[in-house]
C-alpha cells in the first residue's frame, strides 16, 4: 500500500492504496464518492467518466499513481449546489430511467459544452459516443444537452 | 405472458386495507432514507392509515414505494396514484422505498410489466380512503356535515365558511377514525385529476444527477469487506481446486475459498470467492487466481453445432425426437399446395445477455445470531429471499431484504444468483460483505435470452390473402427435475405458445417446436418471447404481403379481420382485443403518413404491430440505407393503447422511447457466440450496444386512451420495433433481414 494525496473537487484527499488502483475504486471505496460508476473496467462504457485537469477521462483506466497534482472533478464536484445547467436540464426533461450511466453522461456532456457552447446534433453524436446508456435515454440526453446550452447562454434559459 | 415465477395475486382490496391499517414499522432501503423516516417518526405522532401513507403533524407526507425501481419509473408513478386521490401537492410528498415485506405491502416484484396493472386500482383506494378519513376528521372538528367539506392541496376546506385545516393539524383526529370499508371508498372522477397524466420527473433524479449513493453497488456499511466470485467459464462447470493460499497472501485479501454451490442452474452456482479490503484488491487478486475446473457436460456446446442441429431438425419430417405440435388448424400442406404463392424463410437469432449498466451485486451481512441482512438491487426480492431459505436453511423471519434501486433490470434481476452468492460468502465472513460482479462475469454468467431458429412457410391465394402458415421453431431447453421426473424445460421466452400470432387468424396454421438440450442458463429478457417472436412473425407477415402484391398495412388489417374480439383457444391461451390492435395500427399509419410519401431507393417505411404484456402497440419506422449498406433510422412513430389513463406522461414516453431504442440496439448489435461451452464475448468492446450516433433522429409517441384497465409500459413497446425497421429496410433495399444481429446481412445496394 502507498499513500497518495489526490486533488478532488477542490480538496486534497489522502488515500492509502496499491499504486495500480484505478481512480474509480479509490473514489468509490476509499473516499465514498460513489457517483462515479463502474460499468466495464475497460474504458468502453463511460460510466466512470471524470474530468482530469478539465478533460474527460475514464477513472477505471487511470491508476492513482499516475495522477500527481492533477485536478480531478467528479459528478459530486460539478457544481457546489448541484445546479449546473446540465443537472438542471436533466431534471427538467426527466432524462434518466435507471440513472446509472447519467453521471458519466453529464461529465462527458459538460466537456462538450465547454468546447461547443451551442453544439449541433453531429457534435453531440461525436462527443457522447463513448457513453453507453442501456435504458437508451439517448433522445433525452440529446435534448438535455441542447436545453443545458440554452440555460447556460441566458441564465435560466427560455422554455 | 408473465415473467414472474409466482404470478402476482393482489389480496382483496378489503383485506389489503385492513392489513395495511395495522400500519406498523417499515424498514427503509437506503440508510439516508431510513434515518429521515425514523427522525420524522420520533418528532411527532403520525397518521398512518395504511402501509403506504404516513402524514406527520407538520403536514409532511411520506409515501412508500413497494415495488423495485429498475428504471421503469414505478417509484414515481405508483405514489402519484396515491397522491392524486389523497389530494396532496406532489412537491410536498416524499417517497421512500419499502423493504421486502409482502405481509405488509402485498406482492413486490418488477417483472412482466405487472406493477401497474396489479396495483393501480388498489393504490387509488388507499389514497382515497386516507383522504376520506382526513375530511371526516375536519368535519368532526368543525361540527359540520362531511358533505360540506372537500380536500385539496393537502388541506380540508369547509365550503360554506372557507375554513381550512391542513392535513398536519388533522393527524391526531384522523388517526382515531376507522379506515373506511373498501366498498365505501369514493374515488375521484378521472376528469378532475390534477396529477395523473401530467409529466412528473423521477423522484430520484436530483440524487442521480448529483452522484448521491443510490444503487446497490453504492451500498457502504461500517467494516464492510468486498468480494468477487469466479465461476467456471463453462456452463454448469465447477471448481475442483484453486491456488487459494497464494491468493490469500495477496495485498488486501482477507480470505479466499471455494463455494460448492448446487446443481441448479437457477440457484447457487459453484465458484471461488475472494474477499478483500476493497473491490480493487479483490479484482486484482483474481487476476492471479488459478482454478482447476470440472467443466462437466456443457463443455461440448457450440453455437455452430446448435445451428447445424437446428438446420438438420428443420429438414426432418414427421416424428423427430423432441418435436411437438403446438398448434394445428386446418391442413397446411394441402393449403400450401393450392396457394398462388408460397414463401419460405429461415429466421434465427443468437443468445444475448441483459447487460444492465450496473453489474450484478449484492451486500450481505450474516450476523452472530443467525440473522441475515441483504441489500439487493433486485427485481424479484421475494424469490431471492425464498432461494436463500431453500439454499441455506435460513428461515424467512431471520432475513431482512432491503430493495435497492437497480441500475437497469430488463429481466436479469428476476434471477437471484447474485443474492445467494453474496449470502454464501457472507456466511464465511464476520462482517458485511459486498459482492460485485465484473462486467465479464455479468456478460458471461447471465440467464441469457435464448437463441432460436424459426423455419417458416406461408402461402397466399390469388387475391393476396394469407391462407397457410407453418412455423417450425427450434429452441433451447434445460433438463430439470419436476415432480420427481427429469424433463426438458425451454428457456424463458423460448416456448412458442399456441395463441401466438397469427394462430387463430389463418385457417391453416401449424406451429411445431423442437428443443435442443443445453446447460446454458436462460431467463426472461424484456418482453420474453415477444422480443424475438415479434421480429420473426411480423417480418414474415410482411414477406407474405409482398408475395401477394399487397400493401403491408392493408394486408395486416385484412388479416386482423372485422371481429372485435378473439377469444383464447384454451384456458391457458391468450384473449386478444382485435379492435384495440386495429385502432393502434390505423392510428400509427395516419400519424406516420403511411402510403402518402414517395421514398427514393435506399429509403422506406415499415410497419408492424404486436400485443404483449397487456399492451397493444403498432409502429412505423422510416429508414435510410446507404449504398454501402449502413442503416440510419430516421423516424419511429408509435401508437400504443395501454388503457384508460397514462399515469406519468413523462415516464410513459421515456419507456416507449427507451423500448424503441433498446429494440433497435438489440436488432443491430449484440450477439453471444458459444465455443467449447463458453461465451466468447467478454465486455463492451466485443459485445456492442447502440450508442448516440445510431439513435433514431425522431421518435413520436401517441397514446390512445380506451376504456380498459391501466397496464404497464416496461415491455410492450419493444417487440414491434425490430420488424418495423426490417420491413422498412426491405422497402428501401429489397433485402430481407432473416438473421440477427443486423450485421449478418449485407444491406448494400446499387
Amino acid at each position: 500500500m502507498s499513500k497518495y494525496t489526490l486533488h478532488i473537487n477542490g480538496k486534497a484527499q489522502a488515500v492509502d492504496v496499491e499504486p495500480d488502483t484505478p481512480l474509480l475504486w479509490a473514489l468509490r471505496d476509499s473516499l465514498g464518492l460513489v457517483g462515479t460508476k463502474y460499468g466495464c473496467g475497460l474504458g468502453q462504457c463511460g460510466a466512470c467518466t471524470v474530468h482530469i485537469d478539465g478533460v474527460p477521462a475514464r477513472a477505471c483506466l487511470t491508476p492513482v499513481s499516475s495522477l500527481g497534482k492533477q485536478k480531478i472533478t467528479t459528478i459530486e464536484g460539478l457544481d457546489a449546489k448541484a445546479r449546473h445547467p446540465l443537472q438542471l436540464a436533466w431534471q427538467e426533461l426527466d432524462v434518466p430511467q435507471c440513472g446509472y450511466c447519467q453521471a458519466g453522461q453529464i461529465m462527458s456532456a459538460c466537456h462538450l459544452l465547454t468546447q461547443h457552447p451551442k453544439p449541433t446534433d453531429a457534435q453531440i453524436d461525436e462527443a457522447m459516443a463513448g457513453n453507453l446508456c442501456r435504458c437508451a435515454t439517448y433522445t433525452r440526453i440529446r435534448a438535455g444537452i441542447h436545453r443545458a446550452a440554452d440555460i447556460a447562454s441566458n441564465g435560466k434559459g427560455k422554455k | 405472458m408473465s415473467v414472474l415465477k409466482t404470478a402476482p395475486s393482489s389480496p382483496s382490496r378489503r383485506s389489503f386495507l385492513r392489513t395495511s391499517a395495522v400500519g406498523g414499522a417499515f424498514m427503509l432501503g437506503m440508510s439516508a432514507e431510513g434515518a429521515l423516516a425514523a427522525a420524522a417518526k420520533a418528532a411527532s405522532p403520525e397518521f398512518t392509515p395504511n402501509a403506504f401513507i404516513r402524514i406527520g403533524r407538520d403536514g409532511r407526507v411520506t409515501l412508500i414505494s413497494k415495488q423495485p425501481e429498475i428504471g421503469q419509473g414505478i417509484k414515481t408513478s405508483l405514489p402519484m396514484v396515491i397522491a392524486e386521490q389523497l389530494e396532496v401537492d406532489w412537491k410536498d410528498v416524499r417517497i421512500v422505498q419499502g423493504d421486502l415485506d409482502t405481509a405488509l405491502y402485498g406482492p413486490q416484484g418488477a417483472g412482466g410489466s405487472t406493477s401497474t396493472p396489479t396495483n393501480y386500482e388498489n393504490f387509488h383506494r388507499l389514497g382515497a380512503a386516507a383522504r376520506m378519513m382526513l375530511v371526516q376528521a375536519a368535519a368532526n372538528t368543525w361540527g359540520v356535515p362531511v358533505s360540506e367539506c372537500a380536500a385539496s392541496g393537502g388541506a380540508v376546506i369547509h365550503g360554506p365558511t372557507k375554513r381550512r385545516l391542513g392535513y398536519g393539524a388533522l393527524v391526531e383526529s384522523a388517526a382515531k377514525l376507522p379506515v373506511p370499508d373498501a366498498k365505501a371508498v369514493v374515488l375521484k372522477d378521472p376528469s378532475t385529476y390534477k396529477l395523473l397524466g401530467t409529466r412528473i420527473g423521477g423522484v430520484d433524479n436530483a440524487a442521480i444527477v448529483s452522484g448521491k449513493p443510490l444503487f446497490g453497488i453504492d451500498v457502504r456499511l461500517p467494516g464492510m469487506l468486498y468480494a468477487v466470485y469466479a465461476k467456471c467459464p463453462v456452463f454448469g462447470g465447477k471448481p475442483v481446486s484453486a491456488n487459494l493460499d497464494a491468493i490469500k497472501a495477496m495485498p488486501g485479501v482477507k480470505d479466499a475459498f471455494i463455494v460448492e454451490g448446487t446443481g441448479n442452474l437457477n440457484g447457487l452456482r459453484p465458484g471461488v470467492a475472494i474477499v478483500a479490503t476493497s473491490t480493487w484488491a479483490a479484482m486484482r487478486a483474481r487476476r492471479d487466481l488459478q482454478v482447476v475446473w470440472d467443466e462437466g457436460e456443457g463443455a461440448n456446446h457450440s453455437w455452430a453445432d446448435f445451428t447445424a442441429q437446428a438446420q438438420a431438425a428443420s429438414k426432418k419430417a414427421g416424428d423427430l425426437a423432441g418435436k411437438t405440435t403446438v398448434r394445428k388448424d386446418g391442413d397446411v400442406p394441402a393449403a400450401l399446395s393450392k396457394a398462388a404463392k408460397v414463401v419460405e424463410g429461415a429466421y434465427s437469432y443468437p443468445f444475448i445477455s441483459h447487460a444492465s449498466m450496473e453489474p450484478q451485486n449484492c451486500t450481505a451481512w450474516f450476523k452472530e445470531d443467525g440473522a441475515l441482512e441483504l441489500w439487493a438491487p433486485t427485481q424479484n426480492p421475494g424469490s431471492g429471499q425464498a432461494l436463500v431459505t431453500t439454499t441455506f436453511g435460513i428461515p424467512k423471519e431471520k432475513i431482512t431484504l432491503h430493495i435497492i434501486r437497480s441500475g437497469g433490470g430488463f429481466g436479469r434481476r428476476l434471477s437471484s444468483d447474485f443474492i445467494v452468492e453474496a449470502t454464501a460468502i457472507a456466511k464465511k465472513v464476520a462482517a458485511p460483505v459486498k459482492l460485485t460482479w465484473t462486467r465479464e462475469d455479468d456478460l458471461q454468467h447471465d440467464h441469457f435470452r435464448p437463441g432460436g431458429f424459426h423455419f417458416l412457410r406461408g402461402g397466399v391465394d390469388a387475391s393476396g390473402r394469407a391462407v397457410a402458415w407453418h412455423n417450425h421453431f427450434v429452441t433451447f431447453a434445460n433438463r430439470v427435475e419436476r415432480d420427481g421426473k427429469s424433463v426438458l424445460q425451454p428457456g424463458s421466452g423460448g416456448n412458442l405458445f399456441a395463441d401466438e400470432f397469427p394462430g387463430r387468424w389463418i385457417d391453416n396454421c401449424l406451429f411445431e417446436q423442437t428443443v435442443l438440450e443445453c446447460r446454458i442458463p436462460m431467463g426472461p429478457w424484456r418482453a420474453p418471447g415477444s422480443c424475438v417472436f415479434s421480429w420473426v412473425l411480423h417480418s414474415f407477415i410482411d414477406e407474405l404481403a409482398h408475395a401477394g402484391g399487397r400493401d403491408p398495412l392493408e394486408f395486416r388489417l385484412e388479416l386482423l379481420g372485422n371481429k372485435d374480439f378473439m377469444p383464447a383457444s384454451s384456458e391457458r391461451g391468450l384473449p386478444y382485443d382485435v379492435k384495440r390492435m386495429r385502432n393502434v395500427l390505423v392510428e400509427v399509419a395516419q400519424r406516420a403518413g403511411w402510403g402518402k410519401k414517395q421514398f427514393p431507393r435506399g429509403q422506406g417505411q415499415g410497419i408492424a404491430f404486436h400485443f404483449s404484456h397487456r399492451g397493444y402497440v403498432a409502429q412505423v419506422a422510416e429508414v435510410t440505407v446507404s449504398r454501402e449498406g449502413k442503416l440510419k433510422v430516421d423516424r419511429v412513430v408509435v401508437a400504443a393503447d395501454v388503457g384508460s389513463q397514462i399515469v406519468n406522461l413523462s415516464g410513459a414516453e421515456n419507456q416507449v422511447e427507451g423500448s424503441v431504442i433498446d429494440g433497435l440496439s438489440t436488432l443491430m448489435f449484440p450477439e453471444l457466440n458459444i465455443e467449447k461451452g463458453r461465451i466468447v464475448q467478454s465486455n463492451f468492446h466485443d459485445y456492442q450496444l447502440l450508442r448516440m450516433p445510431d439513435t433514431p433522429s425522431r421518435i413520436e409517441t401517441h397514446f390512445i386512451k380506451t376504456d380498459n384497465p391501466v397496464t404497464g409500459l416496461g415491455e410492450p413497446a419493444l417487440p414491434p420495433l425490430a420488424p418495423a425497421v426490417c420491413n422498412a429496410i426491405f422497402a428501401a433495399t429489397g433485402k430481407r433481414v432473416r438473421q440477427l444481429p443486423l450485421s449478418k446481412t449485407d444491406l448494400s445496394w446499387s
